[in-house]
């Protein structure tokens, strides 16, 4: 994870609520044992028109160019702007990877599914949650431009000279732009991890 | 006065980490092959070692093929990629001393129907799985939710998930249902009414004199499906019915069982307690349920027409395109529909309870000529070897239905049971979406009494 304080860049709009993890990583993909290289499946029932198959070189399959994501300059988009309940269903953390191997830095939405909200945070992917007015702002300002600029640090989207706050809790926001390691920063209290235990069979023997 | 929630949020809070997070330890993990290698990778990379092996038990159940006989190898299974995913499991299952029910156990299954039927779960638990159908362990008053595979990296090696806590969200289910009303219908038609993003950032609760008169196979079916309501943690109080179903199951001394059931009959939400949301449904009004889109919201009843679109409803695009994915038009009757496709199973409907209400509609019947496949999946080797024994499975197989060995299956699609394109299936599964059975196949979510009336009348029978 890299150290990154603002995002700038192509800004692509798919406007469908619900959009699940299934349609971002079709289970296909997930037998990869791998963390990495799922960036060229992403939304790959809609991005391709031939099945799913991880053993198929993407270059050989058969490209859906009506889909935006085919579609220059947005196939170098930084930043998809959505409707409501991006990411639900599936926790496959591997919808996250995919949005972020395929260079996905933010998804700007009008509410996530939680599992997929929490697993944005761990792999540097920033879901930002704006009200209808705000997110229908942002997307006429990307019909016309394209580009957006996101400052992390002043939790704000740059709109000409506008600015429009967004909430991000700062303990998560923290994470993305220091990338630091969760299980690290546990275990360095791990004391207390051991002292509930120990507490936890004294009263409940059975759960051993 | 607390929920059932805050009781048990609180009784596994190890440490206030500031601004809403906390530290809050977890007493059982399930996994399976999909989500843990990457997580197992993690551990080894930074030589850790799981934090509590016995908290831990493994099943290898989303890739496995479920035509595959007793003492079936590994290395026989066809598609090489799924075979990797389940042999890293027993790699890493052994390297790392984890228990695990493998592929030729008895128990075998999948993880959310293994658990309960072993004693695995139990109330007052925390329980986590790299699955979002975790939630179905909360019928047991057990605080249970799905997790991302960072998540699962984080339980193994420390015991702990940092989370913040969900608000609170009851819903009470009222009244007594139609004969052909199940519990599958009752949490569609809850899905519908709240949409799948109304329990988003909530824990639901599901009570109600309706909830109180359900077996525990059923609860299950109702908790299992909260996420597809948004919710990832579904709760349902400990009663009789919870105590009934462990009586056989748990394996404790009589003063430990004691002790802990009186713990356990404290896991309900206090009479005063405050709920964020609260909302009744009255089941008796509820009709057989079955969704037309590729959303689980988008379900009707079994009665009805496909909606029709309204330039003006915000909802317009999303509709549209899912009408279209589905092969329907509009106003078209649910009932012309034809099938050609059955699936019995998943984490949601693969119980012995569910099994039943197949057989006893399709006992001495065949499965109608549009029928190309029937698939019946039981949910682990328990379930099946107990359909065995009632000769339930003579009954499915001499109505046309195949009789596998347990699995996900054509639930996700995984291994090789799968949709091919423009296959129209009813499933008992939980999710609709768009290929999730198999490229461009169509799913229709409904009970397993439905599924087996559509087996054998082709399409959704009329009055």
């Amino acid at each position: 994870m890299s150290e990154f304080k603002n995002i700038s860049g192509i800004a692509c709009i798919l406007d469908i609520d619900n959009i699940d993890t299934d349609q971002i990583i079709p289970t296909e993909y997930l037998k990869s044992i791998k963390k990495f290289g799922f960036g060229e499946f992403l939304f790959d029932g809609w991005r391709y028109h031939d099945i799913a198959n991880i053993n198929t070189p993407t270059s050989s399959r058969s490209l859906n160019q009506d889909f935006i994501l085919n579609q220059a300059p947005f196939n170098e988009s930084k930043i998809i702007i959505t409707g409501k309940n991006f990411g639900c269903g599936s926790s496959r953390e591997h919808a996250v990877w995919a949005l972020r191997d395929f260079g996905i830095e933010t998804v700007i939405a009008e509410s996530f599914g939680d599992i997929f909200y929490n697993n944005c945070f761990k792999n540097g992917v920033l879901p930002i949650v704006l009200n209808q007015d705000k997110l229908l702002m942002v997307k006429d300002h990307v019909s016309n431009e394209s580009k957006l600029h996101i400052s992390l640090v002043d939790k704000n989207i740059v709109i000409k000279n506008e600015r429009i706050a967004f909430e991000v809790d700062s303990g998560m926001l923290d994470m993305i732009i220091t990338g630091q390691d969760e299980v690290d920063i546990t275990l360095s209290i791990s004391d207390k991890i051991k002292s509930y235990e120990s507490n936890r069979l004294k009263h409940k023997p059975w759960l051993n | 006065m607390k929920t059932l929630y805050d009781k048990l949020w609180d009784d596994h809070v190890v440490e206030d980490l500031g601004s809403g997070d906390h530290l809050v330890y977890i007493d059982r993990h399930f996994l399976h092959e999909v989500t843990s290698p990457q997580a197992f990778d993690g551990i080894s990379k930074k030589n850790l070692k799981p934090w509590r092996l016995a908290a831990n038990i493994a099943i290898p159940d989303h890739n496995v093929p479920t035509a595959r006989g007793q003492n079936f190898e590994l290395e026989s299974i066809e598609d090489e990629v799924s075979k990797i995913q389940i042999i890293e499991l027993d790699r890493n299952c052994n390297k790392f001393d984890i228990p695990q029910f493998d592929i030729n156990s008895e128990k075998q299954g999948i993880v959310h129907v293994v658990g309960p039927e072993n004693g695995f779960t139990l109330p007052g638990m925390t329980i986590v799985c790299g699955d979002s159908h975790t939630s179905t362990h909360g019928a047991f008053a057990a605080l249970s939710m799905g997790i991302g595979t960072s998540e699962v990296e984080h339980v193994l090696a420390t015991q702990c998930l940092r989370i913040k806590k969900l608000k609170n969200f009851r819903i009470n289910l009222l009244g007594c249902p139609r004969d052909d009303v199940t519990s599958k219908d009752v949490i569609l038609y809850v899905i519908r009414s709240i949409g799948t993003d109304g329990g988003t950032g909530h824990a639901i609760e599901f009570s109600g004199d309706y909830i109180s008169s359900l077996s525990m196979e059923s609860r299950m079916t109702i908790c299992n499906m909260s996420i597809e309501a948004g919710a990832k943690v579904g709760l349902i109080a400990f009663d009789k019915i919870t105590e009934s179903y462990l009586s056989d199951k748990v394996q404790l001394d009589k003063s430990e069982y004691d002790n802990a059931l009186e713990y356990w009959k404290s896991l309900s939400s206090d009479s005063n307690a405050k709920f964020d949301k609260e909302i009744d449904i009255d089941v008796s009004k509820i009709k057989p349920q079955v969704s037309w889109g590729t959303s689980p919201e988008m379900t009707s009843d079994y009665d009805s027409c496909v909606p029709e679109l309204d330039q003006n409803s915000d909802k317009y695009s999303t509709y549209k395109k899912a009408i279209e994915y589905m092969g329907l038009k509009e106003r078209e009757k649910l009932s012309d529909l034809t099938f050609n496709k059955v699936f019995v199973g998943s984490c949601t409907n693969s119980r012995i309870e569910d099994l039943r209400s197949v057989a006893a509609e399709i006992k001495d019947k065949r499965i109608s000529e549009s029928i190309e496949e029937a698939l019946i999946v039981p949910g682990s080797g328990q379930v099946k070897l107990q359909a065995e024994k009632e000769g339930l499975d003579k009954i499915f197989i001499e109505a046309g239905f195949s009789w596998r060995d347990p699995g996900c299956s054509m639930c996700l699609g995984m291994n090789e049971d799968k949709l091919s394109p423009g296959d129209r299936c009813a499933s008992t599964s939980n999710r609709n979406f768009e290929g999730r059975q198999g490229h461009m196949g169509r799913t229709h979510l409904v009970s397993p009494m439905m599924a087996a009336r559509i087996a054998i009348h082709g399409g959704i029978p009329h009055e």
